[in-house]
């Protein structure tokens, strides 16, 4: 297998007197797809949301590529190349396609101190080319994300992802709220992120959806990994015990 | 159909251009032509920028996901702060400058207490509205300042363009909104404001500093009310501190008439100033009509609340014909 892309190593985490995370450690490697299972509250939120850089563990330590890093923001986790799809707030409804797509990375003519006008037409054309990538068909960079259904929403967070060309992808419950068309659909793609040569992580709530789409199965419980088994060596009733 | 509504959707302050039109075409028909004379505009266009900033500022706020009702206060502290500056001997720019620093320090106070104690803006504002007005009225011991004959606020209130027909304060506010605009719909920041004001979770989770978007937008706002007040206590030539009362809501009603959605996201500056010009028309052509004065506010209620209304259900609709087909 190599050495892993990502290492978690004892990761503690506290919300007040809660206590998250108990000592996590996890090493995900290139070019698998990794299903996250758990309960509400096993911490598996908490675990992406620290991998993703909206929360900062109390302690702990993350590798990646064997380098210790600090994931201090959500930029810092793109810049390192991971991001992030969340169930149903990674777009702003009310704006286009082209500006969710470009969400605090805007092409732009100039910039004094990160501030600049965007290049709107670039901005659209690489917008559709990026939707285009991902097998998707919109009308126009400009129609709004409220106008598209929840699988087009996601696709166009997929898309988003793709574009920036992510090392890791971190889905978490991407299929919640689809239709059973979609939902096939993203757990495909999922299924396709190893030809692409992205590392995925998929978290779900749904057994069957991660046999479909992962090599390994890693379930959590009460802040503790408590399972941890490639896809070929375990079943369904085994992870539910295990939960 | 679902052309009309897609233009909709993509362009909110359309329904307020059409509007406006509208009125302007009954007001010209009712008062024979006065209307749209030249003398007419004239003092229209004068009256404009002052409650136009002011529409400004609120509506990139309202966009951005939160609410000043301090601004009528604002409205009001800025210029007597500068009268009473330049009575004691401080020169006009100094002054000026200063304050503008005290409404930007006020929208600084109003943005970091409502997002340290995560409360809403509505009460921090609220209860700005209150802090603002009185300090005016103390700063003034309750008698107006007198603002002296030498300053030079020909800047903003002289006569200019061909046969004086806008005042310098128009210049002003048509640079502030062009400006404003550009920030808005065409800079990397305004695409910010919008996905902070929309989605706040996805634009956080996307790297958008939403904290100091939000700052930045407070503090904005506070000027721009400021700086609209200033002009025309220059333009009345009496600092008053009762000046600007009530101002708020029809601030918050011109951005709403503009399109802007109370819910945050959606709004355009253009919007903004056609909220602010149609609640000029309607006063101004009420009178041209001969139409009791008294009417205007129920006029503009009346306005506010079909215009939510209005594109309440217009989303509505245009979502549930599904647009994208």
């Amino acid at each position: 297998m190599g050495a892993p892309l990502i290492s978690v190593r004892n990761l503690h985490k506290w919300y007040s007197s809660v206590h998250a995370l108990k000592g996590v450690s996890l090493n995900v490697f290139p070019g698998e797809v990794c299903g996250l299972v758990g309960d509400n509250g096993a911490g598996k939120s908490t675990l992406i949301k620290i991998l993703s850089g909206v929360h900062q563990p109390d302690r702990g330590e993350i590798r990646i590529s064997d380098r210790p890093v600090k994931i201090t923001s959500p930029k810092a986790a793109m810049k390192l190349g991971i991001e992030t799809i969340y169930q149903d707030n990674s777009v702003v409804p009310t704006m286009s396609i082209a500006r969710n797509m470009f969400l605090g990375r805007e092409p732009l003519h100039f910039a004094i101190a990160g501030l600049g006008l965007i290049d709107h037409q670039r901005m659209r054309d690489e917008a559709m080319q990026a939707i285009a990538d991902v097998d998707l068909r919109v009308r126009s960079p400009d129609a709004l994300l409220s106008e598209l259904s929840g699988g087009q929403r996601q696709g166009v967070a997929i898309a988003r992802a793709m574009h920036f060309k992510s090392r890791v992808l971190i889905l978490d419950e991407p299929t919640n709220h689809l239709s059973v068309k979609e939902t096939t659909k993203v757990l495909a793609f999922v299924r396709s992120l190893p030809a692409q040569r992205v590392t995925g992580i998929l978290i779900s709530h749904n057994l069957h959806h991660v046999f479909e789409s992962c090599d390994r199965i890693v379930a959590m419980a009460r802040g503790e990994i408590v399972f941890d088994k490639p896809i070929g060596e375990t079943n369904v009733d085994e992870v539910s015990e295990a939960l | 159909m679902r052309k009309l509504f897609r233009i909709y959707l993509e362009k909110p302050e359309l329904a307020g251009i059409a509007l406006l039109v509208l009125l302007t075409v009954i007001f010209e028909l009712r008062s024979d032509g006065i209307f749209l004379s030249a003398e007419n505009l004239r003092g229209m266009l004068g009256l404009l920028p002052e409650v136009g900033l002011v529409s400004i500022g609120v509506t990139v706020l309202m966009i951005c996901g939160e609410f000043d009702l301090s601004v009528g206060s604002m409205f009001a502290l800025m210029p007597v702060s500068v009268a009473l500056m330049t009575d004691r001997g401080i020169p006009f720019i100094p002054a000026m400058l200063l304050g503008l620093t005290i409404a930007a320090a006020v929208g600084l106070v109003n943005g970091f207490i409502t997002l340290t104690f995560n409360i809403p803006s509505f009460i921090t504002t609220l209860g700005m509205l209150f802090i603002v007005r009185s300090l005016t009225v103390v700063v003034t011991g309750g008698f107006p300042p007198l603002l002296s004959g030498d300053l030079p606020i020909g800047i903003f209130t002289q006569y200019v363009g061909p046969g004086g027909m806008i005042r310098a304060s128009f210049i002003w506010f048509v640079v502030v909104a062009v400006v404003a605009g550009a920030m808005l719909g065409g800079s990397n920041f305004g695409n910010w404001i919008r996905a902070t004001g929309g989605l706040l979770d996805a634009a956080a989770a996307m790297g958008v500093p939403v904290w100091r978007v939000k700052m930045t937008c407070f503090v904005m706002c506070s000027v721009l009310a400021g700086f609209g007040g200033t002009i025309q206590v220059f333009r009345l030539g009496a600092p008053l501190p009762s000046i600007g009362d009530g101002l708020e809501l029809q601030a918050v009603a011109a951005a709403v008439i503009g399109g802007t959605a109370l819910t945050g996201g959606v709004g355009t500056v253009l919007g903004a100033v056609v909220g602010a010009l149609l609640i000029r028309v309607i006063d101004n052509g009420l009178v041209l009509s001969q139409v009791d004065a008294n009417w205007f506010k129920c006029a503009v209620g009346g306005l506010t609340i079909f215009a939510v209304v209005a594109n309440s259900w217009l989303r509505w609709t245009a979502r549930r014909i599904k647009v994208e087909g």
